[in-house]
């Protein structure tokens, strides 16, 4: 039997160590961000966020990977909100425990799960050679789409189950349809939860550069994208181009891209939390 | 509208929705689909035997060979490094969270986790290239510019979120009174834990770290920038290796002309990743299920 020091003293020492891992990561994460500022700082100008990319580092930038990033994201926003709401929308308002619907949660759980150059495979075969979209805006788009429809799929869900029983059962009251509920009452109210759901699946997607590699993105493309079948590259494909070049000024460059795709993630969190914070504020 | 055509629409309108939530089975299909079209094809020419069983991946040489196994070493490698760094403390710090911290401490850890998770993997594959590696050269001067050691170390705290918060909320699902239990019988908080809440998690647990391997081993830009190009049967982490995903990527960047053989080796690779992810991310969800059904 040990004694009530001994035990004591483990005590103290679990809890130690668990505050040891966690100041661990959190000293990792300083180190990363100071390691990319001071590397990349120098570096960011108004001439780096409007120039394209160039063999001599000193005047290259990244307009046209900026502009592609910003492009490939509303489309790929079009192309899976639409799609991530319906489909939550028959999983919670009408599957309703079928076996069908079984079926389609499994699926979406372990889609959820693929790694995401797999489906870089997918549109590569699907989009670019099958469909013959080429490396386009319309197939990376589309290929980031069914990429983060699970994650749009799980937080519509979680948006829709916070609408209360009682505003769909008062409109059932009043003699609405099914739809007529969904449309008045379920939608307007999880809104905000859908947006937020809508904008970290955006911040997953816009750091994404393995799907976009494989479906032949990564090109050298001096002029922003014009349209949907305009070929394209985006900020972490160019970011990776300049990592896996040995000299050291393309290296300033990959962190001051770095920084930019950090900023950028920056603000849509913040976005994200401001409204999560209102929706909560506005059910309670 | 009448009350017919209403009735119509109703009906149309749930037809749609399912419609869309059935095209979700539809992408799972077209992954398999494309990837076993291509695959079949590459098998046409080189026999599976070969593929999986052999020790030597040359498919950009001249004197070609197509044994995987290189390519299998090269990941395990990698992500068992990233899996010793994470599962241990990415359950120390659920423990930490669960069991001890105050819910000040949680409200400021909690959204730093987040923002670990977040960040794009190739900001990471540049913190290993450039600054873990020359970090970890001071210790071990032998070791070369890319090897597994730092990616697996940088893909280790890239998981530890995934570990810890999906831990944590195992560790949350153990009913209080299984620890009020414990604390009656005299053991201080750590037995509680160690003893009780974590042994009840266990299944919680272990589909977090189910679902971490998965993760690890899917993960490519770490493994692309940091890792290198050269796929060797290597135990030694200080030594270049190349993994599955970071094939994938290297073939993607040339221009390999479509039906090539040198372009379905990706799909080939990419089948055999995505059977071991997804026979992974089966048992991981099975064992979720299971410890949901036990309270």
């Amino acid at each position: 039997m040990s004694t009530a020091a001994s035990r004591l003293a483990g005590d103290r020492l679990l809890q130690l160590s668990g505050i040891l891992v966690l100041g661990l990561a959190l000293v990792t994460l300083g180190a990363l961000i100071a390691d990319v500022f001071s590397d990349g700082w120098a570096r960011l100008s108004w001439q780096f966020l409007t120039s394209p990319p160039s063999r001599f580092p000193a005047v290259a930038g990244i307009y046209p990977q900026l502009l592609g990033s910003l492009y490939v994201m509303l489309v790929t926003a079009a192309l899976t909100l639409p799609m991530g709401i319906a489909a939550a929308l028959y999983l919670e308002e009408y599957g309703g425990g079928g076996r069908m619907a079984r079926i389609i949660e499994v699926n979406i759980a372990n889609l959820a799960g693929v790694p995401s150059v797999i489906y870089g495979l997918l549109g590569l075969g699907l989009f670019v050679r099958w469909m013959n979209l080429g490396p386009s805006v319309l197939a990376g788009a589309a290929t980031l789409a069914l990429l983060v429809l699970p994650v749009v799929i799980l937080s519509t869900r979680e948006a829709l189950r916070t609408v209360p029983m009682s505003a769909r059962e008062g409109s059932y009251a009043l003699g609405a349809t099914k739809w007529q509920t969904i449309w008045h009452q379920v939608l307007p109210s999880s809104l905000p939860g859908i947006f937020t759901g809508l904008i970290l699946a955006m911040s997953r997607a816009i750091g994404e550069t393995a799907p976009l590699v494989t479906i032949g993105a990564l090109t050298y493309i001096p002029f922003a994208p014009t349209g949907l079948d305009s070929r394209f590259t985006v900020l972490p494909i160019q970011i990776y181009n300049w990592v896996s070049r040995p000299q050291a000024p393309f290296l300033e460059n990959a962190a001051a891209g770095i920084i930019v795709l950090l900023f950028l993630l920056l603000t849509m969190n913040s976005v994200a939390v401001v409204l999560r914070d209102r929706f909560q504020k506005v059910r309670s | 509208m009448t009350r017919a055509t209403r009735r119509r629409l109703e009906f149309v309108i749930e037809r749609l929705l399912f419609v869309c939530a059935a095209a979700s089975v539809l992408v799972t299909v077209g992954i398999i689909g494309v990837l076993a079209f291509e695959t079949v094809g590459f098998f046409r020419e080189v026999p599976v035997t070969d593929f999986l069983f052999g020790t030597v991946w040359t498919p950009l040489f001249s004197d070609r060979q197509f044994g995987v196994l290189p390519l299998v070493a090269g990941t395990l490698l990698v992500s068992s490094i990233a899996m010793l760094f994470a599962l241990p403390t990415g359950v120390l710090a659920a423990i930490y969270l669960s069991e001890y911290a105050p819910s000040s401490v949680r409200r400021v850890v909690k959204p730093i986790l987040e923002i670990l998770a977040g960040i794009p993997t190739v900001v990471y594959g540049y913190f290993a290239l450039l600054y873990v590696t020359p970090l970890l050269q001071q210790v071990f001067p032998s070791m070369s510019a890319f090897n597994a050691l730092s990616p697996g170390l940088v893909m280790g705290i890239m998981i530890l979120p995934l570990v810890s918060s999906l831990s944590e909320d195992a560790l949350h699902a153990v009913p209080n009174g299984l620890r009020e239990g414990a604390y009656a019988l005299g053991a201080t908080r750590m037995q509680a834990a160690l003893r009780v809440v974590v042994p009840a998690a266990f299944s919680g647990i272990s589909a977090s770290f189910i679902l971490a391997a998965s993760r690890a081993i899917g993960e490519t830009m770490i493994v692309a920038i940091a890792a290198g190009q050269q796929p060797k049967m290597t135990l030694n982490p200080l030594e270049s290796v190349e993994t599955m995903t970071a094939y994938i990527v290297q073939v993607s960047l040339g221009d390999s002309p479509s039906g090539s053989l040198q372009f379905r080796t990706i799909f080939a690779v990419g089948m055999l990743l995505f059977v071991m992810t997804f026979a992974l991310n089966l048992i991981s969800n099975w064992l979720r299920r299971r410890f949901r059904e036990v309270y």
